[in-house]
């Protein structure tokens, strides 16, 4: 069995990108083995997300992701979050 | 020990305070953050707080546990989501200590990292109608990675 199948990952979306996809979470197909900059690439191909910045802030089970070469697994709870302004 | 929760409710600066006081300590300091009647010069009728609400419990709890750590004081912070009128508290942060420094230092730490990281937006509605997101921090630039 070769082991390149697909692996779903749900993406949350909150504020401005959330206004910008038009939806509060995306569900995407990646190829395993796929990293957090192959995420973004295809997030980048969806309505509206193109707009996203070069290097938006991102969290991999509610702990922000610094690494872009973080290879992901279809558990992952991945969100794009834009500039933070709380208080 | 350290306490902290993101709420739709009302914050209750009394029960915040109770939560961290202690025969122990002699100061207690209480910072409440409202919603202000205007921002960059517009009016301002209103907010909308929205937040990751997971990952915001947990990075509230962190910071509120690094505010404490090396320092001889109680520390706890809550920060409210949903629609806020103008004066309502948006967030607010107790910090105890034997001695006054220690609860000021703490609470300062606690609302300047808060600013920095915690995943919450601002939705502000303007006396002309118009609504927009507040522009914020890129949490990436307060991170020791880059």
């Amino acid at each position: 069995m070769p082991t390149f199948e697909p692996m779903r990952i749900r993406v949350l979306l909150f504020a401005l990108y959330r206004d910008l996809a038009g939806a509060e979470q995306l569900e995407l197909e990646l190829p395993t083995g796929a990293t957090v900059q192959d995420l973004l690439s295809a997030v980048r191909q969806l309505p509206g997300l193109a707009a996203l910045p070069a290097r938006p802030a991102l969290a991999i089970n509610h702990e922000y992701a610094f690494d872009y070469e973080t290879v992901l697994s279809a558990a992952d709870e991945v969100a794009l979050l834009p500039p933070v302004a709380g208080g | 020990m350290a306490f902290a929760a993101i709420t739709p409710d009302p914050i209750d600066t009394a029960a915040l305070l109770a939560s961290v006081s202690a025969p122990g300590h002699g100061a207690v300091v209480l910072f409440v953050g409202t919603v202000r009647d205007h921002n960059d010069g517009r009016p301002v009728r209103g907010m909308r707080y929205d937040a990751y609400v997971a990952m915001a419990e947990r990075v509230l709890t962190e910071i509120v546990e690094e505010a404490e750590a090396g320092r001889e004081c109680s520390v706890a912070a809550v920060h409210r989501i949903g629609e806020l009128d103008i004066g309502e508290a948006s967030v607010a942060i107790g910090a105890a200590s034997a001695h006054r420094a220690d609860a000021y230092e703490a609470s300062r730490y606690v609302i300047e990292e808060l600013k920095r990281r915690l995943p919450v937006w601002k939705h502000e509605h303007y006396i002309d109608g118009e609504s927009a997101w507040v522009a914020g921090v890129d949490p990436l630039k307060g991170s020791v990675h880059g």
